[in-house]
C-alpha cells in the first residue's frame, strides 16, 4: 500500500536543483529560520557554513521533511515537496548523529534504503558503498563494534548508496581524523562529481566548506548572510561576520572623509584607508573596511607613500608565532588596536622580531568595505583555526545575548 | 526504573565474552546459593517427593512416602481439560494485554516524551490499580458484570442480551479479568524499552524511504522485542497458574475452572496432596519448557 509512494525509479540520473523559498521556521519561543530563500542548481556541491546553532541541521531538516516549516515553500526538481512526508522525497541525510540501526548488521543497515524501495540487488549495492568508505571487512558486524569515525562512514554510505536526486550532509566528517577526513573529503567530491548529484554539505569547518564546494553560503543567527563562490566569499567578503568567520581580517571602523568615483578614504582613529569603491558596500557615512593578514607588508622604516598602497604605522610587534611557510605576526598600532600579518619566510632576513618597530602597508586593490559595521572589540583576537570548543563558546555568548535581548 | 532490568537479553550481547573465574567469585556467591537451596530448591524437593506419595493403606486420609509415578499419569488423565483450558485463557489473555498494552506503552513512552509530567502521572495511572487489593478489584467486576449489574443492564436493553443473564461465570468473564489484573505486567517492561527509544532511528527509517508502517515493522518493533518478550512471560506465568479469576467466588464458574483451581481443591479441599503436588510440577515444567523455547526463539533476534 504505502510502498507506492515511496520513490521508487530506481537511481536518480543526475542531481535535482533544489529551491527553498521564504522558508521560516519557528520553535516554541525561537526562531531558528527566518526567511531564508535559497536556491542550490542541480549537479552542485553546495557548502552551508556557519557557526554552531546558527541553523544549520534545522534547514536540512526541513529539507528532508524530518521538520516542517512555519512558513514558506521547498522545491525539489521543480517540484513542490512542502506537503509531502520525509519517505517519499527522493532526498537521503548522512545524519550528524548517525543514526545507525544497533540491531542491524552494517550491510543491512546500508542495504535499509534500497530494499524500502525494492531495488533487486540491494546487498551487492551495499557491499560496494562499503568497499567506496573502505569498510566491506565489517559488513557482518553491528554498529556498537564500531569506532565513531567508521560508523560516520557507514552512515555515509547508506546515504550514498541510495543515489538520490539530493544529498544532505550533516557535518559528516566531524568525527574523523586530519588524514581520513582529507581522504573522504576526496571521496566524496569524486561521487559528487561522477554521479552529478546534487549535494549540500553542512559544515562548521570553513577549510572544508572552502576545498569541497562550488558554492559557499554562510550561515548566522539563521540567515545566510553571503553565498558565492569560494574565492570571491574569501576576497569580497560583505558582512563582518563573513570576514571574521571564513578565514581570518583586519577590520577598521571610521568615516568617509572623501571619495571619488573610484575609491573612497576611510579615516580610522587618524590612519586614513583607501578601498576601492567597486570593493566597497557602503560609500558614505561610518563604514568598516578591512583586509586579509597575507595581504599586508611589514616595513622596518616608514615607506614613501605611493598612490594605490595604504600604510598605517608606526606600531609594535606584540606577538610572532613562526609555523614553517610562514609568520604570523600580531602588531599593535595606537588608536587601530592589534592587526595580523601573515608574511611568507621567503628569506631569513626578512624576519621580525618581538618588539620591533614596523609599519604597515598593502595594495588599495585587496581593501574591502563591509555592509555592516564590526562590534567593537578590545583587542581583536585572531586564532589558527576556529575549534569546536571556540565556536561553542562563542555560541554560548551569542545564546546569552539574545537571551537578554528577549 | 527496576523493570529495564526484564530487558537484559538484548543487551548482554555486547559484553565481554570471557570472564576469568575466580574462587572469590564463587565465595561471594554463597549466600545467593545458599538462599536458593534454602527457599528454592528445598520446597522443590518436598514437592517431588509428595507428588509421588501413596495412600496409607491402613489410615484413610493419610499418605506415605513411595515411589508411585502413576499420580502423574491419573492427574493428567483426570484434569486435561482444565489443563488446556489454562494454556489457552493465559494464551488469550496475554494476547489482549499485548494488544492493549503495546499501543499504551508506546504513547506514554513516546508520545508523551514531550511532557515528562503528564508521562509521570500516566506511569502512575498504570500501576495505579496496585494499591487496591487484587482480590478486592477481581469482586467489583464480578459486580459489574454480573445479572444486576450495569454491563448485562445496558446490553439487555439493547437487545444484545437475554434479560436475567450473566458474564460472570464465561469464559470472557474470566479471560477479560486475567487480562486486566495482568496488564500492567506488559506495559511496563514494553514502556522501559520504548521510553529509551533513540526517536532519531525513527527519522533515520523516514529518511530511507520508510514509510509508518514499514518503520515500525523494521525499526521500532524489534528495538522493542525485549520489552515485549519480558511482558509476555510477566504476563504469561502468572495468568497460567491463576485460580482467582476463575473460581466460582470471582469471575469464573465449574465451566471455567483453571489447573490452579484445581491444585487449590486438591491441596485444600479434597486434601489429595499428592495429585495436588504432581499437578504443580507438571504445570512448572510447562511453563518452563514453554519459557525455554521462547526466549531462545526470540534470542535469535529473528523473533520479529
Ligand atoms: N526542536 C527544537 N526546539 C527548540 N529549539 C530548537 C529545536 N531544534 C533546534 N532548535 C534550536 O534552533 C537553533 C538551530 O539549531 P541547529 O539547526 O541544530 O543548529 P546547527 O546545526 O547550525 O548547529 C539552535 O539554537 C537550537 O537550540
Ligand atoms: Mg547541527
Amino acid at each position: 500500500m504505502t510502498n507506492n509512494e515511496v520513490p521508487k525509479s530506481g537511481f536518480a540520473e543526475a542531481g535535482a536543483d533544489l529551491e527553498l523559498v521564504g522558508i521560516t521556521k519557528r520553535f516554541p519561543g525561537f526562531t531558528a529560520i527566518e526567511e531564508l530563500d535559497l536556491t542550490i542548481p542541480a549537479g552542485s556541491f553546495f557548502a552551508l557554513l556557519g557557526p554552531s546553532g546558527c541553523g544549520k541541521t534545522t534547514t536540512l531538516r526541513l529539507i528532508a521533511g524530518l521538520e516542517e516549516p512555519t512558513a514558506g515553500r521547498i522545491l525539489i526538481g521543480g517540484k513542490d515537496v512542502t506537503a509531502t512526508k520525509a519517505y517519499q522525497r527522493p532526498v537521503n541525510t548522512v545524519f550528524q548523529s548517525y543514526a545507525l540501526f544497533p540491531h542491524m548488521t552494517i550491510l543491512q543497515n546500508v542495504a535499509f534504503g534500497l530494499k524500502r524501495r525494492g531495488i533487486a540487488n540491494a546487498d551487492a549495492l551495499a557491499h560496494e558503498a562499503l568497499q567506496l568508505v573502505e569498510l566491506d571487512h565489517v559488513a557482518g558486524r553491528k554498529p556498537t563494534q564500531l569506532s565513531g569515525g567508521q560508523q560516520q562512514r557507514v552512515a555515509l554510505a547508506r546515504a550514498v548508496v541510495n543515489r538520490p536526486a539530493l544529498l544532505l550532509l550533516d557535518e559528516p566528517l566531524g568525527a574523523l581524523d586530519l588524514k581520513l577526513r582529507r581522504q573522504m573529503q576526496v571521496e566524496l567530491k569524486d561521487i559528487q562529481s561522477e554521479v552529478g548529484l546534487t549535494f549540500l554539505h553542512v559544515t562548521h569547518d570553513q577549510e572544508e566548506a572552502m576545498t569541497m564546494a562550488d558554492t559557499v553560503a554562510v550561515m548566522n543567527k539563521g540567515r545566510i548572510e553571503q553565498m558565492g563562490p569560494p574565492q570571491e566569499l574569501y576576497e569580497l567578503p560583505h558582512t563582518a561576520f563573513v570576514a571574521k568567520f571564513l578565514g581570518q581580517s583586519n577590520l577598521f571602523t571610521g568615516d568617509v572623509v572623501s571619495s571619488s568615483s573610484t575609491s573612497m578614504v576611510v579615516d580610522a582613529a587618524g590612519s586614513k584607508i583607501e578601498v576601492p569603491v567597486a570593493r566597497a558596500q557602503r560609500t558614505s557615512g561610518r563604514v568598516t573596511v578591512g583586509v586579509r593578514p597575507e595581504k599586508v607588508t611589514l616595513h622596518d622604516a616608514a615607506p614613501t607613500a605611493t598612490s594605490g598602497r595604504n600604510v598605517i604605522g608606526p606600531g609594535r610587534i606584540t606577538d610572532v608565532s613562526f609555523s614553517g611557510v610562514s609568520t604570523q605576526y600580531e602588531v599593535t598600532i595606537p588608536h587601530l588596536g592589534a592587526i595580523s600579518v601573515f608574511a611568507q619566510n621567503t628569506s631569513i632576513s626578512s624576519l621580525h622580531h618581538d618588539g620591533d618597530t614596523v609599519w604597515l602597508s598593502w595594495a588599495v586593490d585587496h581593501a574591502f568595505g563591509l555592509a555592516d559595521e564590526a562590534e567593537a572589540e578590545p583587542v581583536s583576537r585572531f586564532h589558527a583555526d576556529l575549534d569546536t570548543s571556540m565556536i561553542a563558546v562563542q555560541s554560548r555568548k551569542d545564546l546569552e545575548a539574545e537571551l537578554e535581548e528577549a | 526504573m527496576a523493570f529495564t532490568a526484564f530487558s537484559g537479553p538484548a543487551t548482554a550481547a555486547a559484553e565481554p565474552a570471557a570472564r576469568r573465574r575466580s574462587p572469590i567469585a564463587l565465595f561471594l556467591l554463597l549466600p545467593g546459593i545458599f538462599y536458593l537451596v534454602l527457599f528454592f530448591v528445598t520446597p522443590l524437593i518436598s514437592l517431588v517427593i509428595t507428588s509421588l506419595q501413596a495412600p496409607d493403606p491402613l489410615i484413610f486420609g493419610q499418605y506415605v512416602n513411595a515411589f508411585n509415578w502413576q499420580n502423574y499419569v491419573t492427574v493428567l488423565e483426570t484434569y486435561w481439560p482444565q489443563a488446556i483450558r489454562s494454556g489457552g485463557y493465559a494464551a488469550l489473555a496475554t494476547l489482549f494485554a499485548l494488544l492493549i498494552g503495546f499501543p499504551l506503552a508506546y504513547f506514554i513512552g513516546i508520545t508523551l516524551r514531550p511532557y515528562p509530567l503528564i508521562q509521570s502521572l500516566a506511569l502512575v495511572l498504570v500501576i495505579a490499580p496496585f494499591f487496591i487489593s487484587f482480590l478486592l478489584r477481581t469482586l467489583a467486576w464480578k459486580q459489574i458484570f454480573s445479572t444486576e449489574g450495569p454491563v448485562v443492564g445496558l446490553l439487555s436493553a439493547i437487545g444484545a442480551m437475554p434479560a436475567g443473564s450473566s458474564i460472570t461465570g464465561t469464559d470472557f468473564a474470566v479471560v477479560f479479568g486475567l487480562t486486566y489484573n495482568f496488564i500492567p505486567f506488559m506495559v511496563l517492561p514494553i514502556y522501559a524499552t520504548l521510553v529509551s527509544l533513540d526517536l532519531r532511528l525513527l527519522e533515520a527509517s523516514n529518511d530511507l524511504y520508510g514509510s509508518p508502517a514499514t518503520t515500525f515493522r523494521t525499526v521500532t518493533l524489534p528495538l522493542s522485542a525485549a520489552g515485549v518478550m519480558s511482558g509476555t512471560l510477566l504476563t504469561f506465568i502468572p495468568a497460567a497458574g491463576d485460580y482467582i479469576n476463575a473460581s466460582r467466588e470471582f469471575l469464573g464458574s465449574t465451566e471455567t475452572t483453571m489447573i490452579g483451581n484445581v491444585i487449590e481443591a486438591n491441596f485444600l479441599v479434597l486434601q489429595n496432596f499428592p495429585a495436588a503436588a504432581a499437578l504443580s510440577l507438571i504445570l512448572m515444567a510447562f511453563i518452563l519448557v514453554l519459557v525455554a523455547a521462547y526466549v531462545k526463539r526470540s534470542g535469535t533476534e529473528d523473533l520479529l
